[in-house]
């Protein structure tokens, strides 16, 4: 193909979560602008593996956008230049020959590097764990029309819900604030009428959880708006903020 | 090992079909809430099937420890169903009911798969709706507040519940959130990144597992009183597939060689519309959702190799072939005879695009004939994303497609109970053979495995665990089949590690992927399935004398990969044999020398009425073909037409 570019990538290497890393510097030829990001460094791994040289470990799995398992700052902006886009989605037409670009892990305290690209986000799992569900049993639902939910608020529950679970909304802020999928999650819940019941408890749970597990706050400064794949709105962050100040000061009956 | 070909007893209850489920629940044994806690099931795999038996069986009190291979359980491949998840609720009031879902999915499996279980699939289905509304799971609704359906291909109502694009990654996230409320309890203990490599079996019961974390290398022993494996499907076989990466067949291969049976392993559907192959380091494909042949309507020019801009080719010089040989159902037929159709118009010359193996989907007419406005708002998010990796807008040239491997309907051999011929091995969702047949329907999979996890594996491993409570046997991670165990897994990695060779694991895992879908694929005969297991022989030959691996024994991919080639290669050369054998057609079974006088699929009853189930007998002797016999008797298998 014609299409053909040379590109000089700089990628954080780091052998464990105890080690020190460091950046490295490869070239990597023959890049056609309809591969993946992912499918690039395939190749360049590919061609370390060949060399004998360890490759680069990364996160992925779905590659289609919607596992969130995949994670990079690419030159400093998570997920990379596309807007709405995770890493797997990004094509390497956006990059043109010669271009130099730097790949680094997520930046959060709270998601610990393991290995290369690759991060612990188990933090985001603690988080759902302190209150991201509906407490009901396997076969104790009710018929599921018996309960009406308008279809804008199912579509507004909807928006929250598409969230992926990535991490690049803690990453690309610089309080490291997991706020955005924090609030995502109270939102989703917490407008539906089979989620009211434990909203209270749940968002003070959720928000108690993420300022344990070492999670910046929001400042408004929206890049985690600008970084999520799934295009979540902050609006759930004031959503969140309401509710959250509503327990302190309403009481249930 | 005994050579001698068994007929299997799959114990599907006696008497009516309607209450077959209840009757069968009811002569399970229970468990006494005190003494649940006593009991403890090691679930491996935490998508719909695994999540949710994980959660189930620790809400009934249970001690249940889960394991994945991904970083949480939320990144399941569940996630990636896009189009919907089926239930006879009949809210569109079309006339839709249990036994026209049941029939449906029975035909549609082309009167491969049995009959009991699949009535209870589809009796358990509306509980599946009413479970996940109550999780939280936004479905799209009408105005009014109610649930809202559509229809999908292979049927004629509309009983197909959806969140947007996205219904699997939000059923999948209910559960998950489900599983996640029993870890916070300490109810269920959550491994992740950590990966099955062998079964362990004492005095014949499933106990334990021994998996490897592969963030730091280490083997791990783990032990319990039954082990349900719910670990997905096995496309990766064809390397190119719809499948995730992570998604592959090593945990049913590995039980597999420990004696466990595996079912018709050559039934594998091929998706009709996915994206074409676009490079060599192309990493799978993704797919685009059947509903797009609602509007869409798939053609190729009559010219041979025609160049053109497909805008400027005037209709009477394009073949809109599928509406051409089946009229009654056109660009809606199902999913493997639409792959069929469309191989035949690659291979007879008229594919487009660059590589000249793709046809067109086209939305011109339907653009033409509803407006831009409403077509977008049906596909937007589809086109969007075929823009996103192809560059070019549907709006304004036809989409380019073509089939790729998707989904396997064989997986391992389970009873009534989802239960392997192991003792204490139960298996769910894709991993197992069990309602399927030999395609499965557009939205079925969601069903059926949130069935197994929700429903089914919940009721029937706690009768394993009520009928053995009193006789089984004290097992824990001191007995020597551990360390045994632990040893032949050591062994394997060793020798892998230590060919040394020139060819990464992918290099050979794209050598039989090219194998498979050229010879195992679309289209069968017996010349082709021959020269398949004389090349996967050889490719498996030269796995052992020449794979190359990069990195050490912690967390490196490449070893990740290296292990899970070995055992594909193992079932992939399985899934050649048992198409082989199985000389029919049927359903995404084609074979191109078994074909009635129209070069429609011939299935033959009288000798292949029946599930094969393959047992291993060391790794260079053949494998034996037992037989299941599939008894239908309330309905006749008829002929599966949709012309």
């Amino acid at each position: 193909m014609s299409d053909e570019m040379t590109l000089y990538l700089q990628v954080w290497r780091q052998k464990d979560s105890k080690s020190k890393g460091g950046f490295q510097n490869y070239k990597v030829e023959n890049v056609s602008g309809d591969m993946s990001f992912l499918e690039m460094l395939d190749m360049l791994n590919e061609n370390l593996a060949r060399e004998g040289k360890d490759p680069i470990q990364y996160d992925h799995d779905c590659r289609e956008g919607i596992c969130g398992a995949c994670s990079c700052m690419i030159n400093g902006e998570a997920h990379g230049p596309g807007k709405k886009t995770t890493t797997c989605e990004m094509h390497m037409r956006h990059f043109n020959d010669g271009d130099a670009i730097i790949i680094e892990p997520w930046r959060a305290k709270a998601f610990p590097v393991l290995k290369d690209l690759a991060v612990d986000r188990s933090a985001y799992d603690k988080i759902i764990m302190a209150g991201g569900f509906i407490e009901v049993k396997y076969g104790n639902a009710p018929e599921a029309n018996s309960m009406m939910v308008g279809k804008e608020v199912a579509d507004f529950a909807m928006d929250n819900a598409a969230c992926i679970g990535c991490g690049a909304c803690a990453a690309a802020c610089p309080n490291a604030s997991a706020m955005l999928f924090t609030a995502a999650k109270t939102t989703q819940l917490s407008l539906l009428p089979q989620g009211k019941v434990e909203s209270k408890k749940r968002v003070q749970s959720m928000i108690k959880k993420m300022d344990e597990l070492g999670f910046g706050n929001c400042t408004n400064e929206r890049l985690c708006e600008a970084a999520c794949p799934k295009g979540i709105s902050i609006i759930s962050i004031a959503r969140m903020n309401r509710e959250y100040m509503g327990t302190l000061l309403k009481s249930d009956y | 090992m005994s050579g001698e070909i068994k007929k299997l007893d799959s114990k599907q209850p006696d008497g009516p079909i309607e209450t077959a489920w209840d009757r069968h629940r009811f002569s399970l044994k229970l468990v006494n809430p005190a003494n649940r806690r006593k009991r403890k099931v090691l679930v491996v795999g935490t998508g719909l099937a695994g999540g949710g038996s994980a959660a189930g069986l620790a809400e009934l009190g249970y001690q249940v420890e889960a394991f994945t291979i991904l970083d949480s359980p939320r990144r399941s491949h569940s996630i990636a169903a896009q189009g919907g998840v089926n239930a006879a609720k009949n809210y569109p009031n079309d006339n839709d009911s249990i036994w026209r879902l049941f029939y449906d999915t029975l035909k549609g499996g082309d009167f491969r798969g049995n009959e009991k279980s699949t009535y209870r699939l589809a009796q358990c289905a509306n509980s599946i709706i009413d479970q996940a509304v109550a999780q939280g799971v936004p479905f799209t609704r009408e105005y009014a507040g109610t649930l809202a359906n559509r229809s999908f291909g292979g049927v004629q109502v509309s009983r197909t519940f959806y969140a947007r694009g996205q219904t699997g990654q939000q059923l999948l996230l209910g559960v998950y959130q489900s599983l996640m409320k029993e870890v916070g309890k300490g109810k269920v203990k959550l491994h992740t990144r950590k990966e099955l490599l062998e079964l362990i079996i004492v005095n014949g019961r499933a106990r334990g597992i021994i998996t490897r974390d592969l963030v730091t290398g280490e083997l791990e022993k783990h032990y319990g009183d039954a082990v349900i494996i719910a670990t997905g499907g096995f496309c990766k076989t064809y390397y190119l597939s719809t499948n995730a990466m992570a998604s592959n067949g090593a945990a049913q291969t590995r039980c597999w060689k420990k004696g466990a049976y595996m079912a018709n392993p050559c039934m594998t559907q091929i998706h009709p519309t996915s994206l074409p192959v676009m490079g060599a380091y192309m990493a799978k494909q993704t797919l685009m959702s059947e509903a797009l042949r609602n509007d869409g309507r798939i053609w190729v020019p009559k010219k041979k190799e025609d160049k053109r801009d497909p805008n400027t080719i005037p209709d009477d010089e394009r073949d809109y072939f599928l509406e051409r040989r089946y009229p009654s159902f056109g660009n809606l037929a199902p999913r493997d005879i639409t792959s069929r159709a469309i191989k035949q118009a690659v291979d007879g010359g008229n594919g487009v695009g660059p590589t000249g193996v793709a046809v067109y989907l086209d939305f011109k007419d339907a653009i033409e004939r509803d407006g831009y406005d409403k077509i977008k708002d049906k596909y937007g998010n589809l086109f969007d994303m075929y823009k996103h990796i192809v560059n070019e807008s549907p709006y304004e040239t036809p989409m380019r497609i073509y089939p790729t491997a998707h989904f396997t309907m064989g997986g391992l051999w389970v009873d009534y109970n989802l239960q392997s011929n192991i003792k204490g091995l139960f298996v769910g969702g894709e991993s197992s053979y069990e309602y399927h047949g030999a395609n499965r329907l557009g939205a079925n999979s969601l069903m059926s495995a949130m069935t197994d996890g929700a429903f089914v594996l919940p009721v029937t491993v706690a009768g394993y665990l009520g009928e053995t409570f009193a006789t089984l046997e004290k097992v824990d991670d001191t007995h020597e089949e551990f360390d045994i165990g632990m040893k032949v897994v050591q062994g394997r990695i060793e020798r892998l590690m230590n060919i040394k060779g020139t060819r990464t694991p992918d290099q050979f895992h794209r050598a039989l992927g090219k194998v498979m879908f050229d010879n195992v694929g679309i289209e069968r005969t017996e010349k082709k399935l021959i020269e398949a297991i004389e090349s996967i022989k050889n490719i498996k030959k030269e796995f052992y004398a020449d794979l190359m691996l990069a990195g050490d024994e912690k967390m490196n991919n490449e070893l990740e990969k290296a292990l899970r080639v070995e055992d594909t290669i193992d079932l992939g050369l399985l899934m050649a044999r048992d198409a082989l054998e199985r000389r029919e057609s049927c359903g995404a079974h084609y074979r191109m020398d078994f074909v009635d006088e129209d070069g429609e699929a011939q299935r033959d009853d009288e000798n292949f009425q029946h599930v094969a189930a393959w047992e291993y007998q060391g790794d260079d002797t053949e494998p034996l073909r037992h037989i299941e016999e599939l008894v239908f008797n309330s309905i006749q298998p008829s002929k599966r037409s949709y012309k």
